[in-house]
């Protein structure tokens, strides 16, 4: 236990002497979280819309104003023939292409029946998915309208049997700041405990001083759980700074219990910890470090459902997921923090993490070698 | 006499290339232990070894009368090293270093304290004590280096060349610090490339291409290979040496 005090005290004096990197700890998750969520917008805005007009009628005119009129277009071309028009997609000026055709009008009212098109620059898949679907239920409004102005409702004819009410849980207002803060906050925790912890035990082997620790008499497991608990005592110092940050800035307050919350961040920042220690065991040097840190923070971060659900990732990146640390707590995150999940809605999560903190560690001991 | 060192055919393999082959040898206790050799002929691997940082591939060993196969915890329980790379914390200061080597060998706050101040004072340190190491010239360095590895007062210290690109003075007052040490019972195992050095050693081994070629005192040495001075007789000796880096 001794030894343990004096690991602790030469890792603090080291922590708190690096006072670029203190900084760093401090200042970059506060900073990030602030600019981050303003800028990852998961709403579709600003579609450039070109549309061309074949009927010039009023009803045509209805309809264009009511498709800007609704905020999310931007009219950028207003085009005499399709060909033009898709000149505008070519240069990346347009999104969308509607096509109004002749008789637009004409064929509404006499025939009651009258086909739009729409054409979707597809390469921006998601602005193409719901720009498209965006327009299409502003048509079903207009074409709605239309209908009641020009038939009397009947029983017969009456615009829409069936109505969907929906009401939107724990998220009302549907405010993907308070889907994406949560999320962002545990990338930020994942990311500092990773990057230090991946890159501390390799710093001694660059400056030479493993070696004096190898050929003293500090037991292995000391020596990891001393570059551990520095680090572990920053992760839960980063972490509140989050959750003041995301209150005072969103005025997100997390319904469910701090305790859970806690509980569940300190289980998590040891299995990352662990994770980094040992990849600061297998790599000799803090470049080497450093990459493999950043391949895997990749895949944590790009399959940890903080931007793509994981219930639409194919089966096999599901499986993938359940090995990914971090998708437990972006997840717990929002159960927590939006929904006021307890202790016992989050047990599964806490043992999957619970065990990556024990094998990883265990691991990260027995891989580092005091002899070979 | 009492041997701390004792080895019988230690071997090291790395693949297909034997770094130290088959060395025998013992030093007695108290003894300076000079352990010569050109670049690359398997003096660190050998020290390694000895060290409990690196197994052996065949052969036998004790050191402090501890296993170096099994019992490498307690052999370092009871050695200091100073390696080839200068070793302290550079973003610590000099007492915080001397507090840490200290604490995690085992010793108590008041020993730390008492012989921190010893050390601090026969170095002439004192003032800078609260400084950072890395602010210190490399002479202050290597001796602040050698006193925290005699701290807790082991049986024997390992120095790997500890007065590399030290001036001729500081060397002076290094090897002052290795007679010290050896006056107060522990045993000295040095590499060295200095021939200067090499005089001041009770006994000498010289390596070439991993094995021991001559082991003895400087006097007996010079007189075997009809020589003047340890330059010559290493000049005679490592002259053959196929391997070098």
């Amino acid at each position: 236990m001794r030894t343990i005090r004096f690991l602790l005290e030469k890792e603090f004096r080291q922590i708190f002497r690096n006072k670029a990197i203190l900084l760093l700890i401090i200042v970059m998750p506060v900073m990030q979280l602030i600019i981050l969520p303003l800028a990852a917008n998961y709403e579709v805005k600003n579609i450039n819309l070109s549309v061309v007009d074949h009927d010039h009628s009023s009803y045509s005119q209805k309809l264009i104003s009511k498709v800007t009129a609704s905020g999310y277009f931007k009219l950028t071309g207003y085009n005499a023939s399709f060909k033009e028009a898709m000149k505008l997609i070519e240069g990346d000026r347009a999104d969308l292409i509607l096509e109004i055709p002749h008789g637009f009008e004409r064929n509404l009212v006499r025939e009651n029946h009258q086909q739009l098109f729409i054409a979707v620059n597809a390469i921006n898949g998601v602005k193409a998915n719901l720009g498209g679907a965006y327009l299409g239920s502003i048509i079903r409004g207009f074409n709605n309208d239309i209908r009641l102005q020009l038939l009397p409702v009947s029983k017969f004819n009456g615009a829409a049997v069936i109505e969907i009410s929906s009401s939107n849980l724990f998220n009302p207002l549907m405010k993907y700041k308070f889907f994406m803060v949560p999320g962002i906050l545990a990338i930020l925790v994942t990311m500092i405990g990773g990057f230090l912890s991946a890159l501390n035990i390799v710093k001694e082997k660059e400056f030479g001083t493993i070696e004096q620790i190898n050929v003293s008499p500090i037991r292995k497991h000391h020596f990891i759980l001393g570059k551990l608990i520095p680090f572990w005592v920053l992760g839960n110092v980063v972490f509140t700074l989050g959750l003041l940050v995301s209150w005072l800035i969103y005025g997100i307050v997390p319904l469910g219990n701090l305790l859970v919350l806690y509980l569940f961040a300190s289980v998590f920042l040891l299995a990352i910890l662990g994770f980094g220690l040992l990849i600061s065991t297998f790599c000799d040097t803090q470049q080497q470090a450093m990459f493999v840190m950043f391949f895997f923070m990749m895949i944590f971060i790009l399959m940890g459902g903080l931007f793509t659900s994981i219930d639409s990732m194919p089966d096999w990146a599901k499986t993938v997921s359940r090995f990914n640390p971090v998708s437990y707590l972006i997840e717990v995150m929002r159960m927590v923090i939006l929904k006021g999940s307890g202790l016992r809605d989050i047990l599964p999560q806490l043992g999957a993490v619970g065990v990556f903190a024990i094998v990883l560690n265990a691991w990260a001991v027995w891989n580092y070698k005091k002899s070979n | 006499m009492e041997y701390v060192i004792k080895t019988d055919r230690l071997t090291k393999r790395f693949g297909d290339f034997t770094a130290t082959n088959e060395i025998t040898f013992e030093v007695e206790k108290a003894e300076i232990f000079g352990f010569l050799g050109a670049n690359g002929a398997g003096k660190t691997t050998a020290m390694r070894m000895l060290c409990g940082l690196s197994i052996p591939s065949s052969g036998t060993a004790t050191v402090a009368g501890f296993d170096v196969y099994k019992q490498t915890e307690e052999i370092k329980r009871n050695i200091g090293y100073m390696s080839q790379r200068f070793s302290l914390y550079e973003d610590l200061t000099v007492q915080e270093n001397i507090r840490f080597f200290g604490g995690i060998y085992g010793l108590s706050n008041r020993e730390i304290k008492t012989k921190g101040e010893d050390l601090l004072e026969q170095l002439g340190l004192k003032n800078e004590a609260k400084k950072l190491v890395a602010s210190l010239p490399l002479g202050w360095k290597q001796k602040l280096s050698f006193s925290v590895a005699v701290l807790h007062q082991p049986k024997i210290v390992f120095l790997d060349e500890p007065t590399g690109g030290v001036d001729p003075v500081t060397r002076r007052q290094f090897w002052d610090l290795i007679y010290e040490a050896s006056a107060k019972g522990i045993t000295v195992f040095v590499t060295t490339h200095y021939m200067d050095e090499a005089e001041y050693c009770n006994r000498i081994s010289i390596m070439v291409d991993g094995k021991i070629e001559a082991l003895d005192t400087p006097a007996n040495l010079k007189s075997q290979f009809k020589a003047s001075s340890m330059d010559q007789v290493f000049y005679q000796l490592a002259r053959g040496a196929k391997r070098s880096d």
